[in-house]
């Protein structure tokens, strides 16, 4: 038998990878005491008074110490509370002697597995009280709960809310139980609970307010409407009693847009609403070319007439597209293709 | 500290776990229903008491006696502070399940087995973790009728298993079987009362124990 001379490192046994980096709480801690230091020698290094210096004021001298380019606001120097930058961790689920903390601790999701538990106990209570007001031979109350203004927790936020990794699957599941508690008769017994589960959704589309007639010193009124198209920038200002003159940028429009086409988008808003020559437009056009200014100053006049003109015709209007930003603008080029679109001549050899 | 684990280990029934219950109790909880005659699995028949109209009865003489045998194991167990595991896969009562365990401080288990929990535990759960010192299965099968996983995967890892055993049912595996019937809520709810009243006693003996050593 040969000796066989090898290193230490082949020696060493393969350890399989553990998981995510877990974070003990002496390390959070002292992360925290660093993050304070670290606070006010920054509230020094600005001239500021320690005690009275907010995370906002981190941030923006953050930014002027520190300026970035790179375009991810994520990969920017910062400098915030340890508790927002290393994610919530479950501490040991067991004790010194071995015996786990929870009941269901075996289970593996013991937080999603103890919620449906609670959740179930709640419809259990709920139906117990309903047999209970029917011996007592008294009608059960009938308040229906207002569901058009709220929804369930999505899923992340489940997650994040417990913790632990949910499949689509058991989210579903929680969400049917939730919804067989809502529909019982005396589900309301139970509202501070699922309130816990339920988000309000914000208010519906805010609607465009159509501004009122401004009047200027001649007694005239007029109503002001901002437009764009491409890179083109406008702003019209519609005055009434007026013949139909046209001045754009200081120049009467057969001047600055020679094409008729350009000449025709101007006209068509007012075209529509048949009221041809009983306006008179004064409008600033910037950047863009001669079909995107026409197209800018075409939405702006559209929305300064919305004032003018009764709701039914608004609706029209809209319906018209004629208040609808063109959202075209120049696709970019490629890398590889010789245009956005075009490719280089294909060479069959 | 020896004497207080060697001591119960003397008496046959040192936490008096007959007087529990009764033959009329078992009785009256209809634990003697059996599955229909088709349903019999062959390891039950030497259990089972006789058939009447195609529906096996399941000998309560024997139950008795297994339930005996298993309450007093479970007692031990917990009077040596061991982990207990309740399993059940049945939907009907796995409220009632997980809260019993919940009011002995014991562990319950009646979802979805996953694969490797016990015989992976120390990749799924972290690597200090401590496996259950007995399982109590309160329904043997799964919700495909079939033998539960659990089963097989304690035999593996050197776990006692308690289990009450239906007439469909394999009791091959299980350390201390106790034939009975395991669908009615009746049924149900007397075993987890034996097995809660079985914990609390010998937890308490246990506590007790302890106190009077510290006395002296």
């Amino acid at each position: 038998l040969r000796l066989i001379y090898t290193t230490t490192a082949v020696q060493r046994k393969s350890v399989g990878a553990s998981g995510p980096e877990k974070y003990t709480e002496a390390f959070i801690k002292k992360q925290i005491e660093e993050f304070n230091l670290g606070k006010r020698h920054l509230a020094n290094m600005m001239g500021e008074d320690p005690e009275t210096f907010t995370q906002e004021d981190i941030d923006r001298a953050i930014a002027y110490l520190f300026p970035s380019g790179l375009f991810d606001k994520q990969a920017r120097p910062m400098m915030k509370h340890p508790t927002e930058i290393f994610p919530e961790q479950r501490k040991i689920q067991w004790g010194e002697d071995g015996r786990p903390f929870h009941f269901l601790f075996y289970t593996g999701k013991q937080s999603y597995y103890s919620l449906m538990h609670e959740t179930y106990e709640k419809v259990l209570n709920v139906q117990k009280h309903q047999d209970q007001l029917t011996d007592q031979d008294q009608p059960s109350q009938k308040e229906k709960k207002n569901l058009a203004g709220s929804r369930w927790l999505t899923k992340i936020e489940l997650e994040e809310m417990l913790l632990e990794k949910l499949s689509d699957n058991d989210y579903l599941r929680f969400i049917q139980l939730l919804q067989k508690l809502v529909t019982l008769p005396c589900g309301d017994i139970e509202e501070k609970y699922i309130q816990k589960f339920s988000k309000e959704v914000p208010a519906q589309l805010q609607k465009v307010v159509i501004e009122p007639l401004k009047y200027n010193e001649q007694g005239v009124a007029f109503s002001t409407g901002e437009g764009m198209r491409k890179t083109a920038r406008a702003t019209a200002v519609v005055y009434d009693n007026g013949t139909g003159k046209v001045t754009v940028n200081g120049i009467d429009i057969l001047h600055y847009f020679p094409v008729l086409q350009d000449r025709e988008q101007l006209l068509f808003p007012f075209q529509f609403l048949d009221r041809v020559g009983k306006h008179d437009m004064v409008c600033t056009v910037s950047g863009g070319g001669r079909s995107a200014q026409a197209g800018a100053i075409r939405l702006a006049s559209a929305k300064a007439l919305r004032s003018f003109v009764t709701e039914k015709e608004v609706e029209f209007m809209r319906q018209a597209g004629l208040l609808t930003v063109d959202p075209r603008v120049k696709e970019r080029k490629k890398p590889g293709q010789e245009g956005a679109r075009r490719k280089f001549t294909w060479k069959k050899r | 500290d020896d004497k207080l684990l060697s001591e119960p280990l003397g008496h046959p029934d040192y936490f008096n776990v007959k007087e529990l219950f009764s033959l009329k109790d078992l009785f009256d909880a209809r634990v003697h229903l059996g599955h229909k005659k088709g349903c019999r699995h062959r390891f039950m028949e030497p259990y089972i008491f006789g058939c009447r109209l195609d529906q096996d009865i399941i000998d309560l003489d024997q139950t008795m006696q297994h339930l005996q045998l298993a309450l007093n194991f479970t007692a031990h167990i917990a009077y040596r502070k061991g982990i207990i595991l309740f399993i059940s896969r049945k939907r009907q009562f796995c409220h009632l399940v997980e809260s019993t365990a919940r009011e002995c401080g014991e562990y319950a288990h009646t979802r979805y087995w996953q694969g490797g929990l016990l015989t992976n535990a120390h990749i799924q759960f972290g690597s200090g973790v401590r496996l259950p010192d007995l399982i109590i299965f309160l329904s043997s099968l799964n919700n495909v009728f079939e033998p539960h996983v659990a089963i097989r995967d304690a035999a593996k890892m050197n776990i006692p298993t308690v289990g009450v055993v239906d007439t469909n049912c394999n009791p091959c595996l299980i350390t201390y079987p106790i034939p009975g019937n395991d669908d009615s809520p009746t049924a149900m709810e007397l075993y987890c009362k034996l097995f809660k009243m079985a914990i609390i006693r010998a937890k308490d003996k246990r506590k007790q124990s302890e106190v009077f050593d510290e006395l002296q």
